[in-house]
């Protein structure tokens, strides 16, 4: 590479500040329809494609596949079983809070039965001999709700 | 009629974990001088440019004016491009698409990023859905970690079956100029090393890294005469399947089938063993080296531990992968991919030095991100 004159005596670093910008998500019809579902009825509900027949998990519109738009709804019920986990053993910064995760902390996907998708959350187990891929779990709801995916506190191994 | 077009000319950073003495533009800027000179031009030479990042890394949304001056983007056609991890085959696809297209002879593909400015597991995790599943998400290391867990359930792999592969990928880019992780490992110090999402360690991680590189795209008009032995596109393709994480099929990992059979049937590949040379493939962690192998029909279901234990895919093996070490040793986002198809274009012009593969006449590369979102290339040595 060629030389770079006017070399500077310090190389600076700038820090953005301690900056918080709140974003407000909207959730539309079905993700609300799903969060009210947990809060009001505590139980997982799916929607069925009129086309293709796949019953989706989290629910949304639109089946990507057919482009129908969706309306028949399918209650899941609260237990599955482990499609596939991780055990996170690394503090990485959340995005939403600017604090580091608390660990260990386990991300499972749920498969339910009569579903196509899987849905994805935590199990109350931080160790990785303890949890076996295809066990059945079981949603532990929290007593105060608020319609968020959180109502649903954590999955136990049943 | 659309034109033929090849790849003339690459350039790339000295990658490395964080570069204090250059900011953005002029990061790029050394990736693009590199590549003229690759190529033998002037900036005159180029009609237009795509340039790509991810943008949270920085915390800049307007890449494509903001670095106007290292660039070289001054009063010409530009465009940002960005697609998480695989910005850097959707760099490559699109100046392919813009000389294909025969309204520009001479194209500048451009991927950057300064991964240390920020956290990068909180920047990544901002492409997990925020209502749903950002909570649950793991980072960038989540998913594949858990699809591994998975395959070792179905097949009966282990974890040393992964380390392997990291360390035939650290290996490699001890022969690599531009790497930036560049020391010897053994499957004892990978599977010695901290857990960072199980069954996934620091050296089945890829690092986090700062650095750029540059792809030069000509039409057949052009290509020929810039370049003693350009690097001919065969096939490119793209697709994503989902929108949740929880959608995707690991079982069947449909986006990667489709892309690599799609590029396999436009380039006339029938036995990718045999009819590839070398790949470059964008492998984010070891893991993905094992499980990824099979579905892209380099071998059958549960059979590449098999074929990583007998050395198929070493520097001396029947088909080498990631002779530049891959993305365990180098990772500037944005850049990633788009390093993978010039190391690829390197290996099929035969100017890939001390990692070079003899006689490269057909290589491919890949770029994942996103989503699960696949991107592959085909590169050869002949125009058709």
């Amino acid at each position: 590479m060629e030389e770079k004159p006017n070399q500077a005596t310090e190389l600076l670093e700038l820090s953005s500040g301690k900056a918080e910008h709140v974003y407000y998500w909207h959730c539309g019809y079905y993700t609300s329809r799903f969060l009210l579902g947990l809060r009001d009825q505590t139980t997982i509900l799916g929607v069925r494609c009129s086309a293709c027949g796949r019953v989706y998990v989290p629910p949304r519109e639109v089946c990507g596949r057919c482009f129908k738009t969706m309306n028949e709804w399918v209650d899941l019920g609260t237990e599955g079983t482990i499609y596939a986990f991780t055990v996170v053993k690394l503090p990485y910064v959340d995005p939403n809070t600017g604090l580091p995760i608390k660990v260990p902390r386990t991300d499972i996907y749920v498969q339910f039965d009569g579903a196509d998708t899987r849905l994805m959350h935590w199990l109350d187990e931080g160790d990785e001999t303890k949890i076996k891929v295809g066990a059945r779990v079981k949603a532990v709801f929290k007593k105060e709700r608020r319609g968020t995916i959180h109502d649903i506190e954590y999955f136990t191994q049943v | 009629m659309a034109k033929r077009t090849a790849i003339v000319g690459v350039g790339q950073t000295n990658h490395t974990s964080k570069r204090r003495d250059v900011n953005g533009q002029e990061l790029i800027n050394e990736a693009v001088k590199r590549a003229l000179a690759d190529a033998g031009l002037t900036l005159r030479d180029i009609d237009a440019f795509v340039i790509g990042n991810m943008d949270h890394f920085e915390g800049i949304n307007c890449v494509d004016g903001w670095s106007i001056d290292g660039s070289g983007a001054y009063m010409k056609p530009i465009m940002k491009v960005t697609t998480g991890g695989s910005t850097g085959g959707t760099l490559g696809s699109s100046a392919y698409y813009h000389v294909a297209s025969g309204l520009f002879d001479v194209v500048m593909a451009i991927g950057w990023e300064k991964n240390s400015e920020s956290d990068t597991q909180a920047a990544i995790s901002t492409c997990a859905d925020p209502i749903l599943e950002r909570d649950f998400f793991g980072g960038a290391i989540g998913p594949n970690a858990a699809e591994y867990a998975m395959y070792m359930k179905q097949y009966g792999a282990s974890q040393e079956d992964a380390a392997m592969v990291a360390v035939r990928d650290h290996n490699n880019a001890l022969n690599n100029p531009y790497a930036h992780l560049r020391k010897f490992i053994t499957v004892e110090e990978v599977m010695n090393s901290p857990m960072l999402c199980y069954p996934i360690k620091l050296l089945d991680s890829c690092p986090r890294s700062d650095g750029a590189c540059a792809v030069i795209y000509a039409s057949e008009d052009r290509a020929p005469k810039i370049a003693p032995r350009p690097a001919w596109i065969h096939a490119t393709a793209v697709s994503h399947d989902y929108v949740y994480f929880g959608d995707y099929d690991w079982e069947a990992m449909p986006t990667l089938e489709a892309t690599a059979s799609r590029v396999y049937k436009r380039a006339g590949i029938t036995n990718p063993l045999k009819d590839i040379d070398v790949m470059e493939l964008y492998l984010p962690f070891s893991t993905c080296g094992v499980v990824w192998m099979e579905h892209m029909w380099v071998c059958e279901r549960g059979e590449s531990p098999k074929l990583i234990r007998k050395g198929v895919f070493n520097m001396e093996g029947e088909l080498p992968v990631n002779p530049s070490g891959g993305v365990l040793s180098t990772n500037p986002i944005g850049a990633t991919a788009l390093i993978r198809i010039g190391e690829a274009a390197l290996q099929v012009m035969g100017k890939a030095d001390d990692r070079q593969v003899p006689n490269v006449r057909t290589a491919m590369a890949t770029a994942f991100g996103s989503c699960y979102w696949f991107e592959a290339t085909i590169l050869r040595s002949t125009m058709s």
